[in-house]
């Protein structure tokens, strides 16, 4: 751009000239082809749904379909919100969020939240069965298929030794959101493994996927339902069997983890309000397959969300019907 | 104390004494493993982590009893919201009852060009307009707009606050001496630790979002506008004086004037602030290309958080080459004279502005100029391009980085952290206090006493120490990678042009997009925060190196060469010598970059306070530690930075050949 | 060798008040200053006892109006500081700065700044320009911030760029300019406020030597046309004997010598000012006053006549080529003779004894 400045003026000029050109030209005009914003009106009765989006597929799977719903069938006016569930919950008092539509247990935020703030209340199970536990890749499964079984552990704990593991057996531990009972299972069951904080879903899933590939041992906390295990079938390995109340002291525990149900919360303002979009977040449940086929879809297929659940609605309208409020 | 100072000056061969705390250290280590070692568990709790989370509760359900708290908040955050909407409306969201915003991406492009020409120059004008076509081309036009929107507000009212605090904090000793640990403070505390607590006072959303940047953002330009301040010439000053200027006189006419370029500066460094903040924003909600880097993370999608990531590194180079061009541009003119005459001036501003309003009119009516059309869109080829590479990089190198990674953890970063984690906490405590004094001063000794004092108290002695260790061995790779490359940065101008481009992608890139390769090149361990951390850290070192290396004087070099020095004896004897408050800089910077990538670190392996403060952030109980754990990252901060800059004093003074008199 | 008296110098000194008078000045740097005024301790005495530096100790002296006084010192002298205590750019530490009987050291800020703005006027050693204005702006700038009016400012800027020889360089900028040229702004800077008190703080020293004996001619010059009071400080001697009506000498801080010029390298106060002017050219400085002697009985006094204040190197020729012993006469009084054997006494022994 070296133009002299007596260039530049007659630049600028040529260019307005040619601007006023196109001008004349035209071309379609704004708000002339367009169709009126999508659920803008028409929900009166259901007016403004403030969805809390907790960052893991399946949530996402959870939230497209009930939005997709609640847009197409109810006319509401859907606002999706990119929350962590710490921040999901506290929109419960602050009145900016209206439901969260998949929870693992979080006893804590409920005892702070549905209990002493009275701002949020349970709407039911989302039909999904929650599992957590050590998780193995296939390929170690196949090699050694006795390491299922948590009396064996010790024997292959040498396998697992990582720069991070002090000498012992590396057991890596993942997402910060979940309370893990790890350190202590290993104490308790005696076991010669070190808990190692992966620290995220991104690095457990990474190093599972690595360990597949480079057939590098590991064994990891791991849940389902989740995107991941439709790319990797990983192997649970069984601790002792879950009772009730083996878990209630945390330091004492040394059994498997408990199934979870995922559930439903919804802010009170939102339940006491009659709007549609409540009792469809109500009647909501679906499975495990029905979720891991939506994620699927978005995760290894990399479709958006929304073209996802419109997918998945399309060919399971009976399940729909179930859920719309009749009125 | 004076009394000290003269025994620790005088001591005879600091380096033996050092020598022989190291073996103390190490005898003591050996005598006393594993005792005392104040170690606490992951979802372990002390009274005062349990203490701080009913503290911050307490907070939470006061918000809505204390009024002057409530209404005050509440009008600062209607502003903040609606400063942002607004500039949303114009640029980036449907708005005023219209499928789209008022000035769709060719009035946007045209009107971001056209300041890039009247105010940079044609060269930045072409990157310019290059790089708001490069937002549609990558489609992302509507995430880049949010973003935009979101920084320049931050931006706009950082500068606001900054710019007015900087020329107080230039003026007044008293204030600058207050104001700079609080900026210590606001800029080594991880965001994460305040980003839920923002959400209840400001709520989800804009004006939250606008807050943490904001925190972030300020400091450089409060910093940077009282540092130009400052060193405006004292000659100048004295002649206003002479002439009996008030000080406010002085203030206008001479302070400010002078020292633009610099505040000029500052507003750079303040835009780059404020655009790292983008992704981690997005947790809470913020519109914008941080949003897409964090959705394609859940599923691994490296190809499509590598193309949001470029957006960004593409906006943080055109913003800061625009700004650093009207920079110099002031220096320019003003070296120059007015060159232009007003009315020439007069008439390429009302010029261009008319061209900006046709294309703002254009694209106000017409849809093809609003919206950026579909069919030039090739987002998905840099999606493919960077997934493959992504996935041959894991799938070939993996096993000579899985070698390399446990050579280096196992040969110095082991050895570093049994030795801080495994000796009893009074023996550490005792060793860095004494080697502060070594080679620092008594008062970088005290403050080093009273910060692992607050370690000790915070109940995260250990998790400080495996931080501390894994901060060091980066701030070493940081300073290898920061001498060699700056060295050869410095030395030549091909290289320069060669890495510059690298390192200001390396600086902006979001480090979510490259953890997931280098997670599958080192797996989720320390040494992978380590190298996330020298990505990040690296090319603010590498710059000043090679910064402080083409300042020695041209005369300095010509000399040691007509003296025939070799290359080697030129650039060890002369040249780094001489680049010394360089190179000292380059490592408390890249010590500050470091430690502010210790949260990162935590999210793929690291453990200690940055998993601390992952925690907090996403399990309730455990936010009181996390706290607690940003406390232990600011005060390992603010630690290592008085003791390496009493080291640096020491060191001037040494090769001063004085005693300090002064 | 007899040393003239004051007195019988120049009839003008007896009769003027002084411009500018300054008794028992100190400044200390350093804690409790306060406590060291009045200290009789050396310098390194000093500074290992307090801690303080005594810069300028107890000086006074007086300036004339219309006079150019120089004071003179190697670096580190005090120089600088004491003449940044005359118009309080420095605070004194103790005594008494009196500009025609007002004592400017108890003016209020808003009494210091007029005397600033209307007064007394300064010239800095590296300029102090402000590069972000124009040379017309710059010396405007003084006017600007005492609020005259544009009109008013821009034609009196103009007025004194043409004294200073700044012609048809009003709208250059400070970086375009050469340092001689940028010294001339600063001139002009000081002269447009009208003050009667001209400062300079060692203004040629960063010039080089040709442009520096060129600026001095400047300010001989403008002291003829404009006629101010100049307090002119500097390092160099030759500077100090060609521009000083009357020098005064400092060593650390203290004063040494006032006098003229003749005066000092003639009669020097102390072996520290003897070795300073050794190397001066006495026969430039010192006039026939000074080595004329009582004529013997035998010589005639018939010679030409020449008076006593004219410099020896003027007189060689005419004592020279005469036969007989010069008179030296101050009117019809004969003070003296001088002949050729003085003359070669100066010329050849360069030094004192």
């Amino acid at each position: 751009m070296a133009l002299t400045r007596s260039g530049r003026v007659r630049a600028i000029a040529l260019v307005t000239g040619t601007g006023l050109l196109l001008t004349a030209c035209g071309g379609a005009k704004v708000g002339e082809t367009q169709q009126p914003a999508a659920g803008g009106e028409g929900g009166k009765s259901c007016g403004t749904f403030n969805l809390a989006v907790n960052p893991w597929v399946g949530y996402e799977a959870n939230a497209a379909v009930i939005a997709h719903v609640a847009e197409k069938n109810l006319g509401c006016k859907v606002v999706k919100k990119d929350l962590k569930e710490e921040v999901a919950w506290q929109g419960f008092a602050t009145g900016e969020v209206d439901a969260v539509v998949e929870n693992w247990a979080h006893d804590d935020l409920k005892k702070k939240y549905i209990e002493d703030q009275k701002v949020a209340v349970s709407a039911g199970p989302t039909g999904n069965k929650g599992v957590i536990g050590w998780y193995v890749a296939p390929w170690m499964a196949q090699k050694y298929p006795d390491i299922t079984d948590w009396k064996n552990l010790n024997k292959y704990a040498d396998l697992f030794k990582t720069s991070e593991s002090e000498g012992k057996g590396q057991l890596l531990d993942g997402d910060p959101s979940f309370v893990t009972n790890d350190a202590a299972l290993v104490k308790n069951l005696k076991l010669d493994y070190k808990v190692v904080y992966a620290g995220s879903e991104t690095a457990l899933i990474t190093a599972f996927r690595q360990s597949e590939k480079q057939q590098k041992p590991i064994i990891g906390y791991f849940y389902e339902p989740q995107w991941f295990l439709s790319e990797l079938k990983l192997v649970k390995v069984n601790l002792p069997p879950y009772t009730e109340g083996c878990d209630a002291d945390p330091a004492k525990v040394a059994c498997d983890y408990p199934p979870y149900e995922l559930d439903k919360i919804v802010s009170k303002k939102f339940a006491d309000s009659g709007s549609p979009a409540y009792a469809l977040v109500k009647n909501f449940t679906w499975t495990n397959d029905d979720q891991n086929l939506v994620a699927k879809y978005i995760s290894e297929d990399k479709m958006t969300p929304e073209d996802a659940a419109a997918k998945w609605v399309a060919d399971n309208a009976d399940k729909v019907k179930a859920w719309v409020p009749q009125s | 104390m004076t009394t000290v100072a003269v025994v620790a000056a005088r001591l005879p061969a600091r380096r033996y004494l050092l020598l022989v705390v190291l073996a103390v250290w190490v005898l003591g280590w050996a005598l006393f493993n594993g005792r005392d070692t104040l170690a606490l568990g992951g979802a372990e709790l002390t009274p005062l982590h349990t203490s701080l989370n009913e503290g911050m509760d307490a907070i939470d359900d006061g918000r809505n009893s204390n009024p002057f708290f409530l209404y005050f908040i509440n009008y600062i955050r209607l502003f903040l919201d609606e400063s942002v909407t607004f500039v949303q409306a114009l640029i980036s969201q449907a708005s005023f009852g219209r499928p789209v915003p008022v000035l769709g991406w060719l009035g946007v492009a045209g009107l971001a060009t056209a300041i890039a020409w009247l105010w940079g120059n044609g060269k930045v004008a072409l990157l310019t307009a290059a790089g708001f076509l490069s937002f549609g081309v990558l489609g992302l036009w509507q995430e880049s707009m949010d973003t935009l929107a979101l920084t320049l507000t931050a931006v706009a009212l950082s500068l606001a606050v900054g710019i007015p605090l900087g020329v107080w904090a230039g003026l007044s000793d008293r204030f600058h001496r207050v104001v700079t640990p609080v900026l210590d403070f606001m800029q080594t505390m991880p965001t994460f630790v305040y980003l839920a607590p923002l959400t209840l006072f400001f709520l989800i959303g804009p004006a939250s979002a606008t807050i943490a940047t904001m925190i972030y953002a300020i400091p450089p330009a409060i910093r940077i506008t009282a540092h130009g301040i400052r060193q405006v010439s004292p000659d100048t000053l004295e002649a206003g004086a002479s002439l009996g200027a008030t000080s406010a006189q002085a203030l206008r006419h001479v302070r400010l004037p002078m020292a633009k370029q610099t505040i000029i500066v500052g507003v750079n460094q303040t835009i780059m602030a404020a655009l790292s903040m983008a992704t981690i924003a997005a947790l809470i909600d913020a519109p914008g290309l941080g949003k897409t880097v964090l959705k394609a993370l859940q599923t691994l999608d490296v190809g499509t958080a590598f193309n949001a990531g470029l957006a960004i590194v593409i906006m943080a180079v055109v913003l800061d080459r625009v700004t650093s061009a009207a920079s110099r541009r002031v220096e320019a003119e003003r070296r120059a004279g007015r060159l232009r005459t007003t009315r020439r001036r007069r008439l390429e501003l009302a010029g261009t502005f008319g061209v900006v309003a046709v294309l703002g009119y254009l694209s106000y009516t017409y849809v093809w100029a609003a919206e950026f059309p579909v069919q030039a869109e090739l987002g998905h080829y840099v999606r493919q391009a960077a997934d493959a590479a992504s996935l041959w990089v894991q799938d070939s190198l993996a096993a000579t980085t899985d070698a390399l990674k446990n050579v280096l953890t196992n040969t110095l970063l082991n050895p570093f952290e049994a030795l801080l984690t495994g000796s009893p906490w009074w023996l550490v405590f005792g060793v860095v206090v004494a080697v502060a004094l070594l080679v620092g001063s008594v008062r970088a000794a005290l403050v080093t006493a009273a910060g692992l004092l607050v370690l000790v108290l915070l109940g995260l002695w250990q998790d400080s120490m495996v931080t501390l260790a894994s901060t060091l061995v980066a701030t070493i790779l940081v300073m290898v990678l920061g001498v060699v490359l700056g060295v050869w940065m410095g030395r030549s101008d091909r290289a320069d042009t060669m890495l510059r481009p690298v390192l200001d992608a390396g600086q902006t890139m979001p480090a979510f997009v490259y953890l997931v390769p280098i997670l599958g090149l080192f797996g989720p361990t320390r040494f992978t925060a380590i190298i996330a951390a020298v990505v990040f850290a690296a090319p603010i070192a590498i710059k000043l190196v090679a910064e402080g290396i083409r300042r020695v004087s041209p005369t300095t070099v010509e000399a040691a060469v007509s003296a025939g020095t070799g290359t080697w004896q030129l650039i060890s004897k002369v040249q780094l010598p001489m680049a010394r408050s360089g190179v000292t800089l380059a490592a408390s910077q890249g010590l500050i970059y470091v430690l502010s990538m210790v949260v990162v670190g935590g999210l793929v392996g690291a453990g200690a306070l940055g998993y601390d403060v992952v925690a907090g952030f996403s399990q309730h109980q455990l936010r009181g530690k996390g706290l607690a754990a940003g406390l232990a990252i600011v005060v390992l901060g603010i630690v290592l930075d008085r003791v390496m800059s009493a080291a640096t004093r020491r060191a001037d003074v040494a090769a001063h050949g004085g005693v300090t008199h002064k | 060798m007899t040393v003239p008296s004051l007195t019988e110098r120049s009839p003008l000194d007896t009769e003027t008040v002084p411009i500018l008078d300054v008794r028992g000045l100190w400044k200390v740097f350093g804690p409790k200053a306060e406590a060291v005024v009045g200290t009789t301790l050396s310098r390194k005495e000093l500074k290992e006892r307090t801690g303080c530096v005594a810069a300028v100790r107890d000086v006074s002296f007086e300036v004339r109006r219309g006079e150019v006084f120089v004071v003179m010192g190697l670096s580190g002298s005090g120089k600088s500081t004491l003449v940044r205590c005359l118009t309080r750019l420095i605070e004194p530490t103790a005594g008494e700065v009196v500009l025609d009987g007002e004592d400017i050291r108890k003016a209020d800020d808003r009494r210091l700044r007029e005397l600033r703005r209307h007064r007394m006027a300064m010239v800095f050693q590296h300029f102090g320009l402000l590069p972000h204005r124009c040379v017309l702006d710059n010396v405007a700038f003084g006017l600007e911030i005492r609020g005259v009016p544009k009109q008013d400012r821009y034609a009196r800027a103009r007025e004194v760029v043409g004294l200073v020889g700044l012609n048809g360089f009003e709208n250059s900028y400070p970086d375009q300019l050469s340092g001689g040229m940028q010294q001339r702004v600063g001139l002009a800077r000081a002269l447009a406020a009208d003050p009667e008190v001209l400062l300079f703080d060692e203004p040629f020293s960063a010039l080089d030597p040709l442009i520096r004996r060129e600026m001095q001619n400047e300010v001989i010059r403008l002291h003829h046309e404009v006629g101010k009071t100049m307090i002119f400080i500097t390092h160099d001697l030759s500077e100090a004997l060609k521009l000083g009506d009357r020098i005064l000498i400092m060593r650390d801080g203290e004063l040494v010598q006032v006098g003229t010029p003749d005066q000092v390298v003639g009669a020097p106060a102390d072996d520290y000012v003897r070795d300073f002017v050794s190397d001066v050219p006495r026969s430039h400085v010192l006039t026939l006053r000074w080595i004329m002697r009582q004529p013997l009985m035998d010589e005639s006094l018939d010679g030409p006549e020449l008076g006593p204040d004219v410099v020896i190197r003027d007189a060689v020729h005419t004592v020279l080529s005469a036969d007989r012993p010069v008179r030296v006469t101050d009117g019809d009084q004969l003070l003296g003779v001088v002949t050729s054997a003085e003359i070669l006494e100066v010329i050849a022994g360069g030094q004192e004894r």
